[in-house]
């Protein structure tokens, strides 16, 4: 289905979802002749652990690079530090492993000095959500064409294992013997507050979806945030199993599509409705009574306060009701196509800049020899 | 002005050349050779708008002049406080002069806090004017006097000018519609007309610039032109000012050629500018505001027909990461900074130095450590620049001597950044950067050539035949490596802070590896090619002064006073702090004494006595303010005589 509701963003589900065109990738050059997943993979030996989440992540991402048709050489993947950072090296595009926290802003300056690449920063909840939290609320507010890939597995791996901003309160580990005490963040709602115009959620395991999340953050003109649940089978093992496991999921896992009411659970028999005292959403037993309540899930909705709420509905203990899929894709300015824009006025109103001129300013006096 | 041409001791005194009665009445017309001015008043009064208004009147006229801004920190400091006080200082003369000067001879005091606050730096018999409306008994205990100075005669040894300032630019102005205190505010305007009078300053360009200025509000404009008017008409017709003075403008003090006057910053952002264009990539400056720098960020953001591209970050480390990430892209990357917002951006010029990128880091120091003094100006980040990150990671530096000079400076860092592909720091401070002089605008076309050459073919041939780019695979010559940019077909690889095989640019943890790599890096800023340094000593002297950045001014009158007294001594000055220039430990051989006179308490001192095992004399000074000439050649006179 594709959809040319008001914002002309390619709809929120469904393969075909893109022919409604990658109209954030107009100016990226595109690759001659066909490609393939291989030519994405570089010649590098791929180090996490066995059994790591980023194996499925990386493959799926080398899978799906080959629908976009950009030249290879004009995509770049940006990272921070921590495991998931590794990523740009497996990948062959240019790439660049920066320092830790930063890869929102050093993606932010390669962005918005060349339209005709196709940015991408790899990052985890550490590297995304503490040491550079302030980077990423800024990258999301200023919307830059940027997608950014928050591999969120709980915990921090490359340090071996202290809890992490999206750890569980309480949680056990080498630096919290007695629990950790911090109240976790909340990504999606984070981003949303941030003024995200796409946010989404998917897993690291499910192929299939995660690839439908990577093509509508591709076409989304401006900073797309995903995160995708990794796990990390070392420090973290089974954090998203309640997702991940075919009986459990049914109770655990949300699927939105734009346009459909939000049901879940066998046979739908699960579902959100809007609570008309509270204006909150809650989760309910669908009756042929409430069957006309349930909530539509509206992507493009305006207003963020429908996807906020969506963000909350998770308990984030037990991981119980939470939505995966695009919660918000709305059309806002894009940064880099507005500093682009003030420079050609500035030309046209000014002309090309003269450099004799600039120097000469306006009050001079001679000297003669 | 840095004409090495002139060889006139700059005099401890101004000197009166001439006197002529003005033929036509009473008034009379000395000439003088140069004079000190300083307008001093609260911080929202206008003084440095008077000042700056007075300085390009001067400059129009031909004068070589240097000036001296000094603000408080606080935007709007409480009205009538000593701590409130803001000044600037204009020095101008008919001949080459290097320094703001060291003691005012005219004195503008628009309150009691003013007066105070300068009266110590005016030797006996400087002029001062005084607005008298101030003088109110509540503000003159204010600022701690028990009576009033006008009247107690602790003013007798000077020249007292005591005009109703306030009042006079309120009556001036009466047929505006102007309530009392909007009429009031024109009174810097009345100031600068009195002192365009007395200094037979051409006004044509102030008539514009208030024009100009104030095009949306014609009233107010036409108000301030008015003040500046009845200023200038004030001095002509009122008996208390008999004497008016000219300064001949410094035909002989200057090459020929066009000048204008110029700050440091916007000489730097010039700059910055024209590295761009000579280089053919575009500028981005990835910046967030800070004192004393913010200035470029807005000089840089009017240029966007240049294509420049500021970026106001959300932090100093996202101001410089975005830099770092447009030169990966292939843009001429910048970030502008001062002393606190360097140690922010510490690791990511680390990150350049590992990912062997241009970048252009300026900092514009100022007072520290931590916040320090912000609007205040000092030389302390010398080691932070040399050493303030972490491992071995050695980034050149480079440093102005003089604000017309940052020009030039910023185009030599855009040099070594580009050739070497290498972070480069380049130390102004507060006292270049707002500080002006006249500058002989330079012909575009004998800018330096900038271009570089991105790379576009494989480089490598592997054993098995294989035809591949290799990013670390280095320059024989200059040891930089290959920039390859993205969108470069064939060239795709992936850089990052960890350490990376010599050639294949490959993740490597090998140890034998690291220590290439290391030695490798440090080669690279090492073998920069740096002019040699020059050093003058037309006496064959056995004391040199060897000085960096922005104390050339006050060196070189200190050294002329000495030259002029008789006393033997040469000096250097260091345009490159990192590597130093080929002959330096040569040059310093040479000489049984050197002096280094810093703003600091002895880092160049530190770094040459390590490097050259020297005793260098250090002679520091940290207050904020730029060295006095006389102070300097004191101590070097002391050095001297041992």
């Amino acid at each position: 289905m594709a959809d040319t509701s008001a914002n002309g963003s390619p709809a929120a589900t469904g393969g075909d979802a893109v022919t409604g065109g990658f109209e954030a990738l107009s100016l990226v050059p595109k690759a001659v002749g066909r490609q393939s997943m291989k030519d994405f993979k570089s010649d590098q030996e791929v180090r996490w652990c066995p059994g790591c989440g980023d194996y499925a992540i990386l493959a799926a991402v080398q899978g799906f690079l080959p629908e976009l048709g950009l030249a290879r050489e004009n995509i770049v993947f940006v990272s921070g530090i921590g495991c998931s950072s590794r990523f740009p090296y497996y990948m062959n595009t240019y790439g660049m492993h920066s320092i830790h926290g930063r890869a929102p802003a050093i993606a932010t300056g390669l962005a918005a000095s060349r339209s005709d690449l196709s940015v991408w920063v790899v990052t985890g909840d550490g590297d995304a959500l503490s040491i550079g939290g302030n980077h990423l609320i800024h990258a999301l507010r200023r919307n830059v064409n940027l997608k950014i890939l928050l591999f969120n597995n709980r915990i921090y791996g490359l340090t071996k294992g202290q809890y992490s901003p999206t750890s569980e309160v309480g949680k056990i580990t080498k630096s919290t013997p007695m629990g950790s005490l911090d109240a976790p963040f909340n990504p999606l709602s984070l981003a949303i507050g941030a003024e995200a115009g796409f946010v989404a959620r998917t897993v690291d395991s499910d192929r299939k979806h995660l690839t439908s999340v990577l093509r509508e953050a591709a076409a989304h003109p401006g900073t797309a945030l995903v995160e995708i649940y990794q796990n990390c089978n070392i420090f973290n093992d089974g954090a998203f199993d309640v997702i991940k496991d075919r009986a459990r999921a049914e109770e655990a896992v949300i699927r939105l599509e734009h346009g459909q009411p939000v049901r879940f659970g066998a046979d739908g028999r699960r579902g959100v409705v809007r609570d008309r005292a509270t204006g909150d959403l809650r989760v309910v037993d669908v009756t042929p009574a409430n069957e006309g309540d349930l909530l539509v899930h509206d992507a493009h909705a305006a207003s963020p306060t429908t996807a906020f709420a969506l963000s909350r509905l998770a308990d984030p203990d037990t991981l119980h009701h939470t939505p995966i899929g695009v919660l918000r894709s709305v059309r806002r300015p894009v940064y880099d196509a507005q500093m682009n824009d003030q420079l050609d006025t500035a030309v046209r109103d000014r002309g090309e800049g003269d450099l004799a001129a600039l120097l000469a300013g306006t009050d001079t006096w001679t000297v003669t020899g | 002005m840095t004409s090495q041409a002139s060889r006139t001791a700059e005099q401890a005194d101004e000197t009166l050349l001439s006197e002529q009665r003005d033929p036509a009445g009473s008034k009379s017309v000395r000439r003088l050779d140069r004079v000190i001015i300083r307008f001093a008043g609260d911080s929202g009064d206008g003084m440095q708008l008077t000042g700056d208004r007075f300085t390009s009147e001067t400059a129009s006229f031909g004068n070589d002049l240097s000036t001296l801004p000094n603000f408080p920190a606080e935007i709007r400091a409480p009205a009538g406080t000593l701590p409130g006080v803001s000044s600037f200082q204009l020095h101008f003369a008919d001949h080459d002069i290097l320094t703001p000067g060291d003691a005012p001879n005219v004195l503008v005091a628009m309150n009691p806090a003013a007066l105070k606050a300068n009266i110590a730096d005016l030797p006996r018999g400087a002029e001062i004017i005084v607005d008298t409306d101030e003088f109110t008994r509540r503000a003159v205990q204010k600022v701690g006097y028990q009576a009033s100075p006008l009247e107690d005669g602790s003013l007798e040894g000077y020249s007292v000018h005591q005009v109703p300032l306030t009042t006079l630019t309120v009556e001036a102005l009466k047929e505006f519609d102007l309530s009392r205190k909007e009429a009031e505010r024109s009174k810097n305007m009345f100031a600068l007309g009195l002192l365009s009078w007395m200094y037979h300053r051409p006004t044509e360009g102030t008539e514009r610039f208030l024009k100009a200025k104030f095009a949306k509000r014609p009233q107010i404009a036409e108000a301030n032109l008015a003040a500046f008017r009845a200023g200038w008409n004030f001095g002509e017709t009122t008996e208390d000012f008999a004497v008016s003075y000219e300064i001949a403008p410094a035909v002989t003090a200057f090459p020929a050629g066009v000048y204008r006057n110029i700050s440091g910053n916007l000489a730097l952002s010039y700059g910055l500018v024209a590295a761009s264009r000579q280089a053919g990539l575009p500028l981005f400056l990835g910046s967030y505001p800070i004192t004393p720098a913010s200035d470029i960020l807005h000089e840089l953001s009017r240029h966007k027909n240049f294509g420049v591209r500021t970026f106001q970050a959300e932090d100093e480390i996202a101001g410089v990461g975005a830099a770092l990430g447009a030169a990966f892209g292939g843009a001429l990357g910048v970030t502008t900074t001062s002393g606190p917002g360097v140690a922010l951006k510490a690791e990511t010029i680390g990150l350049a130095v590992s990912m062997e990128l241009p970048l252009l880091v300026v900092d514009i120091q100022r007072g520290g450590p931590s916040t320090g003094l912000p609007t205040k100006t000092e030389q302390a980040d010398l080691l932070q620049a040399m050493f303030g990150r972490n491992g071995e990671a050695p980034v050149p530096v480079v440093a102005p001597c003089t604000p017309a000079d940052c020009f030039d400076a910023a185009l030599e860092a855009a040099r070594i950044a580009l050739t070497y592909r290498t972070p480069v720091f380049l130390l102004s401070d507060g006292y270049l950067a707002n500080g002006s002089e006249p500058w002989r605008i330079p012909d575009v076309a004998e800018l330096p050539d900038l271009r570089v050459e991105f790379a576009r073919e494989r480089n490598h041939t592997l054993a098995d035949g294989q035809e591949v780019f290799w990013p670390y695979k280095r320059d024989p010559r200059t040891l930089a490596r290959p920039w390859a940019v993205p969108g470069t077909p064939g060239l795709e690889h992936r850089i990052g802070g960890i350490e990376k095989q010599d050639g294949s640019g490959e993740i490597s943890y090998a140890p034998a590896n690291h220590d290439f790599m290391v030695r490798t890096r440090q080669a690279k800023i090492d073998g920069i090619e740096v002019a040699d340094l020059t050093v003058d000593d037309p006496d064959g002297a056995r004391t040199l002064v060897l000085g960096w950045g922005s104390t050339y001014g006050p060196i070189t009158a200190a050294v002329r006073r000495l030259r002029a007294a008789g006393e033997a001594v040469a000096q250097a000055h260091l345009r490159h702090l990192n590597p130093f220039p080929a002959n330096l430990g040569d040059v310093l051989a040479r000489y049984e004494r050197v002096v280094v006179p810093e703003m600091n308490l002895g880092q160049l001192a530190t770094l040459v006595r390590a490097r050259y095992l020297v005793d260098v004399h250090s002679y520091n000074q940290v207050n904020g303010m730029p060295f006095k000439a006389e102070q300097l050649a004191t101590a070097l006179k002391e050095a001297i005589d041992g």
